[in-house]
């Protein structure tokens, strides 16, 4: 079968410095994967390399086994490839339900349209309430975002890249910024996320990694450290050494 | 706050029926929209020896309106906007000066297709930048049109202009008249149709998708929106506008010159909408008209220092309605209905 997202040899620069080296990475259809690697490492400019924000000195990017590599972000977006953002990117001065809206007219292409009005499409509106449904949001709907808890902005994060209806999703550290007492809500909503979906979430929460994934990969400096199951990373001495060494003071930044 | 974990079906509902109302309802016009068309409608029988004016500020509520589309709600900053109003008004007058085509209706949709090529070939170019870069490369724009007219003056009249054109009666039977009564219900009535469309395009997908682009571009990316296609689309409809802004400009004052492309009258239209209030259509109403009748005013007050007094509003504005002066009357309506609930 087809991965859902493969990467192959992955490389991009920032200057002299190397950030993306030789990546190779694969997502199977409705795979749970974690990328792990100490601050610096670049994770979260692999995401932006798969997602098409930066472009690859090298390499392939291939989604259902089509090369992708030259298409722009939006275009991923539309081929079923969605991600949600370390620090929120909403809409913030308008609604949760139009935030929503937004995401659904942009995937099926009703944006294109100037002259209906964006609330005549009661299916639109009904499958955004669903939306917020599923993620217990609806008494928040008419809320502007910018008044929302950030926790709930969390989940309404989440909430547009679900409706994108992806098959391949990126979650980059979906809990980050939310208070540990809030942080199970959004670790609840991505434990019971479509089966079908490739998932790809980088977490710092050792916790959540082993929990949720099934595969992990290690990425230290740009590079794949090393990949396997969790069992296989929390007995391998090497991953200790140069990433859970550091959970003391990480441990402790938790409380 | 998980409240709604302990909610009750019934609530839930409820709250998804006021949420989808509230989208279902919002495009529909209340009574207030009303209250611009009334208000120059009045003016036509109350200051009938002042229609001359009046057209001028039903023309500046139209360009104003032509910038909110792009500034308001797509959030494209620019410097250059005089530039589609002077190709408008330029097409106008040179159809008329050189090739005696002085039809005005017909004109108008020549103004409109000429400013949106020009709209949309600039467009495509620009609008990969924002911000400051894009500041200056609007304002570029305008300038090198200018230029160009200026080299050819011996087609375009240079600084001196196109004086004393006439255009044909409108639909062959209303003439133009000494105090512009004709001219000023054809501007009302053009604004009418050009407001209407644009109100239309501001509620649709496609409008939603621009205040999406202003708000956070980055996101739109993500969730797959084609942002460059749409901002070109939006800015070349807004040219065509601002074309017709500048045709009737040329047709009302039977003369056009290359002042329409000056910085001037680019900055102008900002001021107007900002005072007016960005991303809310009426905005443009409110600000030109004000604008214009406080100009009006202070010139006539004196004749040399008016400008000191139009700066003063304008700093006024800026401290006590940075929304403009229709977010102020929205923050006074809010605060006397709190008012009035506790």
């Amino acid at each position: 079968m087809t991965p859902a997202l493969q990467v192959e040899g992955l490389n991009r620069a920032f200057g002299a410095l190397p950030v993306t080296r030789d990546v190779n990475l694969m997502l199977e259809r409705g795979a749970r994967r974690a990328l792990i690697g100490p601050n610096g490492a670049g994770k979260t400019t692999l995401v932006n390399l798969i997602t098409g924000v930066l472009k690859p000195h090298s390499g392939r990017v291939l989604l259902d086994g089509d090369d992708i590599t030259s298409t722009t972000q939006a275009e991923r977006a539309r081929r079923g490839l969605a991600r949600t953002f370390q620090i929120n990117q909403l809409f913030r001065g308008l609604t949760v339900i139009e935030n929503l809206c937004m995401t659904i007219g942009e995937r099926d292409g009703h944006s294109n349209n100037m002259w209906r009005s964006a609330g005549s499409r009661r299916v639109v509106i009904d499958e955004a309430l669903d939306h917020l449904d599923s993620l217990r949001l609806t008494d928040d709907a008419l809320k502007l975002i910018r008044e929302l808890p950030y926790g709930r902005q969390r989940l309404v994060e989440i909430a547009i890249a679900l409706a994108q209806k992806p098959r391949v999703l990126l979650l980059d550290e979906p809990a980050a910024g939310v208070p540990s007492s809030e942080s199970h809500l959004i670790l609840d909503v991505v434990a019971a996320l479509d089966p079908d979906i490739a998932v790809l979430i980088i977490e710092h929460d050792m916790d959540v990694v082993f929990r949720f994934a099934k595969e992990i990969t290690v990425l230290v400096q740009g590079a794949v450290f090393t990949q396997g199951t969790p069992s296989e990373i929390m007995n391998n001495q090497q991953v200790r050494a140069v990433y859970l060494g550091q959970e003391s003071h990480r441990g402790a930044r938790h409380g | 706050m998980a409240a709604s974990d302990t909610m009750a079906p019934a609530a839930r509902e409820s709250d998804r029926e006021r949420a989808a109302d509230y989208l279902l309802k919002r495009h529909r016009y209340g009574w207030a929209e009303a209250l611009p068309w009334l208000i120059a409608i009045a003016a036509f029988f109350i200051f009938p020896d002042r229609m001359t004016f009046g057209s001028q500020v039903l023309v500046m509520v139209m360009f104003a309106l032509s910038l909110d589309l792009i500034l308001g709600y797509a959030g494209i900053v620019t410097l250059g906007h005089a530039a589609f109003f002077g190709v408008g008004a330029y097409t106008v007058g040179l159809a008329a000066a050189r090739l005696q085509w002085t039809e005005p209706i017909s004109g108008l949709f020549a103004a409109a297709i000429a400013a949106a090529i020009v709209g949309f070939i600039t467009g495509w170019f620009l609008l990969r930048y924002r911000g400051l870069t894009l500041l200056m490369l609007t304002l570029a724009t305008a300038i090198m049109l200018q230029e160009t007219g200026n080299l050819r003056s011996d087609i375009s009249g240079g600084y001196d202009g196109l004086p004393g054109l006439t255009f044909k009666p409108l639909l062959g039977v209303f003439d133009y008249d000494l105090y512009g009564h004709t001219y000023y219900l054809y501007a009302l009535m053009v604004l009418a149709v050009v407001f209407f469309f644009v109100r239309r395009i501001v509620y649709s997908p496609f409008g939603q998708a621009l205040t999406g682009i202003r708000e956070n571009v980055r996101r739109m990316h993500a969730i797959g929106s084609p942002v460059h296609w749409r901002l070109v689309t939006v800015y070349t409809i807004a040219a065509a506008i601002a074309g017709v802004a500048g045709a009737l400009f040329t047709q009302t004052n039977a003369y056009v010159t290359l002042t329409v492309f000056d910085f001037d009258n680019s900055a102008k239209v900002m001021v107007m909408l900002i005072l007016g209030g960005t991303g809310r259509l009426y905005g443009a109403f409110v600000g030109a008209t004000v604008y214009m009748v406080l100009e009006d005013y202070f010139s006539k007050l004196s004749p040399t220092f008016w400008q000191f007094g139009i700066g003063l509003v304008l700093v006024l504005a800026v401290l006590f309605a940075p929304r403009g002066l229709l977010g102020l009357i929205e923050k006074i309506g809010s605060h006397f209905t709190r008012r009035k609930r506790s």
